[in-house]
């Protein structure tokens, strides 16, 4: 066994720093399938952390934390929701809107949580299983919202392709005109999609402020709500590449906090610039094949939607 | 039941009247969240938004923190007027601000006339040269510019942090992470005694005036109208939209690049780890509440200038919180994009059903 083990606290960290990016993305890849564009998510993130954090502190209950941050995304989402849905305000400026408001909403709020500690999320902890050399503590040995990321992956995965809902809000996102015509109430579908990446990017939040550094600071999503935007691109809309997206990006978040200890002599500063930079390479290596980038995006994505009568 | 019905053309007075309903309805939701707080809104109203313009000094300082919003603002209603979503000028204001401060580190003994200039220069190419990237990514393999700016604000702010905790740290300053100060012969002078009004507020009036011109009077003005209005049309003629965007993006980059020069060579004096309280994003707002037009970013500027000032008073004055200024500038944008509905939409009440059998 003697070499290997220190592959489990590797692996474990890089969960630990993909689990909000997955989070954040898979709920925005969701929303974009609708037909909508929320570039709020960091604003959503924010805002899903400081609740989270707010109720936990207060209750003692990670549980209800967990609630609150995925119900206070939902929320910032539903306000981007009736500024584009309702009253067809342009996406892009209210989605930056949402971010602005959120970044000084969140800050807020957390004011009077900053110095708080709370208990990080307890790992799942299988007698028996979970203390399976290497294998029990990567399989049986994380939080629950982990265990959710996966779950929520296989089933976004599932029900875009094959179930009817999922093939109705394809629809919506693709040809609203049509769908409409066809009897689909597209508001209250892209709705449902946008507050339901509203919850998974409040969930993200959640993951960071309750298990990853539990504890709130302010700006603390420092721009992953933005790399999650990048990753559904790069994920050209399919669940099954974007974790693979995310957990890339994971690594590379670790690979800068430990390149002090593998001994390179790079300023941190500068080893903190990689996560930013990779999102731009990967943009631009994604972006080449622009008839991928055409086939898979949603074709009314950002569009608003006034019905004709 | 209310419904929106489209209107045959835009209504050009609701253009002008929404701002002015966006800010009455800030105002209005400011009385709530103070009294959330247990302050006294009107108190706490009067504190944020008219004690802090009460003196002569108070005005200048409202003056000082407009000179980069308007710089930016300017800029930015460019090119959101085609459709080109710079919202990195914060990282384009940071490396203005390394590129001209970084000559009057460089030349810190320097007594020369030329070393402003020179350093007004380069804050303006370093920032256009930052913008530039994604300004030739998007046109070279189309890389949205929202997304890589914005990661480039992220590297920009890294960058300077660095330079300030290492290289360029104060060989005197005892560790703190900061510069050197600039020499005499790098500062902006001051244009009125007694306050920190400096000499950057008239180049932000020129750039509101050459903005003015550009807009309304050259060709690559009506260029960014009709690119901005029809979309589609503009998709045919790739060319132009090409030129555009490079335009739009350096323009944009090279005024915040002032813009951030002028901040390290006005109120602050050297190089900090942090330049900006967020001028780039607030401008973003600016922006849109100046109706990306010139005349309009200037007022507008004055505006979000004053929830900087006001924020900061409130905060000595009543101890509200300093988030509480980012909170007002992301209601203030909610309610003026729900307001804009009015301009293309008129507020219909009834079903349409019924106002077809009605006398109207």
């Amino acid at each position: 066994m003697n070499g290997i083990e220190w592959i489990v606290p590797l692996v474990m960290t890089v969960i630990t720093a993909s689990t909000p990016l997955l989070f954040a993305a898979l709920g925005e890849l969701v929303t974009e399938k609708s037909g909508v564009l929320n570039l709020g998510v960091e604003g959503m993130m924010l805002v899903g952390a400081v609740s989270a954090f707010a109720v936990a502190s207060s209750t003692g209950s990670g549980t209800l934390g967990i609630m609150a941050g995925a119900a206070g995304g939902a929320l910032m989402a539903l306000v981007f929701g009736f500024l584009t849905l309702t009253l067809l305000a342009n996406q892009v400026a209210t989605g930056l809107a949402l971010t602005i408001f959120g970044v000084g909403f969140s800050a807020l709020i957390g004011a009077s949580f900053v110095g708080f500690a709370i208990e990080p999320l307890p790992p799942l902890n299988l007698p028996g299983l979970s203390d399976i050399p290497i294998v029990g503590p990567l399989l049986f040995g994380q939080d629950f919202l982990v265990y959710l990321s996966f779950a929520a992956v296989i089933g976004v995965a599932w029900f875009l392709k094959h179930s009817h809902s999922g093939m109705v809000l394809r629809a919506v996102g693709e040809s609203h005109d049509s769908a409409h015509a066809i009897g689909y109430n597209v508001i209250g579908i892209r709705y449902l999609a946008t507050m339901f990446g509203g919850a998974m990017s409040g969930l993200g939040g959640a993951y960071l402020s309750l298990s990853y550094t539990p504890m709130w600071a302010e700006g603390m999503t420092s721009g992953r709500g933005w790399i999650a935007l990048a990753l559904v691109v790069f994920a050209t809309w399919r669940p099954g590449r974007l974790m693979l997206g995310a957990y890339m990006f994971g690594g590379i978040t670790i690979l800068q906090l430990n390149a002090q200890g593998l001994g390179m002599d790079v300023p941190s500063q500068l080893m903190s610039m990689l996560p930013y930079l990779a999102t731009i390479v990967v943009l631009v290596l994604i972006s080449r094949d622009q008839t991928r980038i055409r086939l898979n995006a949603p074709a009314s994505m950002g569009q608003p939607f006034r019905p004709a009568h | 039941m209310v419904r929106l019905e489209p209107r045959q053309q835009h209504s050009q007075a609701m253009v002008y009247l929404s701002p002015v309903l966006a800010i009455i309805f800030t105002l209005l939701s400011g009385l709530v969240i103070f009294s959330l707080f247990g302050k006294n809104p009107v108190t706490a109203l009067y504190t944020f938004f008219v004690l802090p313009i009460s003196t002569v000094y108070g005005l200048t300082e409202l003056l000082v923190k407009a000179t980069p919003l308007i710089l930016i603002g300017i800029g930015l209603s460019i090119g959101f007027r085609a459709n080109v979503w710079n919202i990195g000028a914060e990282g384009q204001l940071t490396i203005g601000a390394i590129f001209g401060g970084g000559l009057a580190i460089w030349f810190h003994d320097s007594e020369s006339m030329f070393l402003l200039p020179a350093m007004l220069i380069a804050g303006i190419i370093g920032g256009g040269l930052y913008a530039g990237i994604p300004a030739l990514l998007r046109t070279r393999w189309g890389v949205n510019e929202i997304l890589t700016s914005l990661m480039l604000t992220y590297v920009a702010t890294l960058l300077l942090s660095f330079l300030v905790t290492g290289p360029w740290r104060d060989p005197a300053g005892y560790n703190f992470p900061e510069s050197r100060t600039f020499p005499d012969a790098g500062m902006l002078p001051i244009i009125m005694d007694e306050s920190r009004l400096h000499f950057g507020a008239i180049l932000a009036l020129l750039a509101v005036i050459t903005g003015w011109i550009l807009m309304a009077r050259s060709v690559i003005g009506f260029q960014l109208k009709v690119v901005g209005l029809a979309p589609a049309a503009a998709k045919h003629v790739g060319f132009i939209h090409n030129k555009l965007i490079w335009f739009s993006l350096l323009v944009g980059g090279g005024l915040a690049g002032l813009a951030g020069v002028g901040e390290v060579a006005g109120p602050i004096g050297q190089l900090l780890p942090s330049v900006s309280p967020g001028y780039g994003f607030t401008a973003i707002i600016v922006a849109f509440l100046g109706r990306l037009h010139p005349v309009g970013v200037v007022f507008a500027g004055l505006v979000m200038a004053l929830t900087y000032i006001g924020g900061e008073t409130a905060q000595i004055e009543i101890g509200t919180p300093a988030a509480v200024t980012g909170l007002f500038q992301g209601i203030l944008l909610f309610f003026l994009l729900a307001s804009d509905v009015l301009t293309t939409y008129r507020v219909r009440f009834g079903s349409p059903v019924a106002e077809r059998g009605g006398s109207s």
